[in-house]
């Protein structure tokens, strides 16, 4: 096979692509890719990843102009006219090259209440949630979130509204809104539903398209702008 | 945009989408059947109905159009003024005010 054209993204925010070769090997994913350059080209190459396997979030990167998990993503479904072009994240503060400054993806699901805030000890008897209760299956469906900030790299709002909690925070607060042993439901909700919390959100769904886990955080949003609604006409919400 | 002026501007667009349904109707009538300004002022002078109908488009796309303005203005605006709430307040309120009087003495114009 014929060597891999790459243009990597080197320096901060003032930076610039530069071009590498790199070998074509068979199922072969943009992290290899990004390792091959930095172990065998360019030593001073900077970037992130620790598992490999889709599972800690840290490797997502722009790759051809859309934000991918790197580690999952095969060189043969994103390659065009034999060329990669990988940057860092979008949206994000550029530490060097393909690394983030992630503080304020985080931030957010702080300002969003993204903790659990727990209403039992561990002397109570666990709760017995039945996998077919409604609210369980709202949790299971926005719970396998890494953590990767693929879906506020894809966000238009993210980029256009500097309040947002942007997708993720939002898709977080969802699921601990209908988990029944939380007990911060009213803070939450209050958090969310103030300037930059949900009712931000366009519904583009840029999030779910680009999801790598094929979470859809536009549906969590729009259930938390429905569950805020009738907080405000319950009077619970002012 | 705040969790009231973002169900303000839904609440708005409920009543806008049968009212300018109903205003597209009114034009393709009106024009369908040749009517002449004479004959259109005189179905609408006096008209309780014609107030109360053209008078709630007027408000309600007052404050919906502002209220869009307003998102578009604070996402796609040039920074200092995306950035200073005071301002885009200014700028929404004046527009809010400005097409609300407008519309209002045009519903005045045809009904009184």
């Amino acid at each position: 096979m014929k060597n891999l054209i790459v243009s990597i993204w080197r320096g901060r925010e003032d930076g610039r692509f530069v071009t590498y070769e790199a070998p074509r090997n068979e199922s072969q994913t943009v992290l290899d890719i990004v390792t091959y350059i930095q172990r065998e080209v360019d030593p001073t190459l900077s970037y992130r990843f620790a598992c490999r396997v889709g599972v800690c979030g840290s490797c997502a990167m722009t790759v051809n102009g859309r934000p991918r998990w790197t580690c999952r993503t095969h060189v043969s479904k994103v390659v065009e006219d034999n060329r990669l072009q990988i940057g860092p994240l979008a949206n994000l503060p550029v530490i060097k090259d393909l690394a983030t400054d992630m503080t304020r993806f985080f931030e957010r699901w702080q300002d969003a209440k993204g903790a659990f805030a727990p209403t039992a000890t561990r002397a109570d008897p666990i709760a017995a949630i039945k996998p077919e209760d409604a609210r369980r299956q709202a949790v299971d469906a926005g719970i396998e979130c890494i953590n990767c900030g693929v879906c506020w790299s894809a966000c238009d709002t993210v980029r256009w509204n500097a309040d947002y909690l942007g997708p993720a925070a939002l898709n977080r607060a969802w699921t601990l809104q209908n988990d029944a042993r939380d007990g911060a439901a009213k803070e939450r909700l209050s958090a969310v539903a103030q300037k930059g919390g949900c009712q931000a959100c366009h519904s583009h769904q840029s999030c779910e398209r680009h999801c790598p886990q094929g979470l859809n955080p536009t549906a969590s949003i729009a259930g938390l702008k429905k569950m805020s609604l009738s907080a405000y006409l319950r009077g619970e919400l002012k | 945009m705040s969790f009231r002026l973002y169900h303000l501007q839904r609440a708005t667009a409920l009543v806008l989408a049968p009212l300018v349904l109903a205003h597209l109707f009114v034009i393709f009538y009106a024009t369908s059947k040749g009517l002449s300004a004479a004959s259109i002022l005189s179905r609408t002078r006096g008209s309780d109905g014609w107030a109360a109908f053209y008078g709630l488009f007027v408000l309600a796309a007052a404050i919906h159009g502002a209220i869009g303005l307003r998102n578009v203005l604070a996402e796609w605006g040039p920074a200092p003024l995306a950035r200073n709430p005071r301002a885009l307040e200014a700028i929404v309120w004046t527009l809010a005010l400005a097409l609300g009087a407008l519309g209002l003495r045009a519903v005045y114009a045809v009904v009184a």
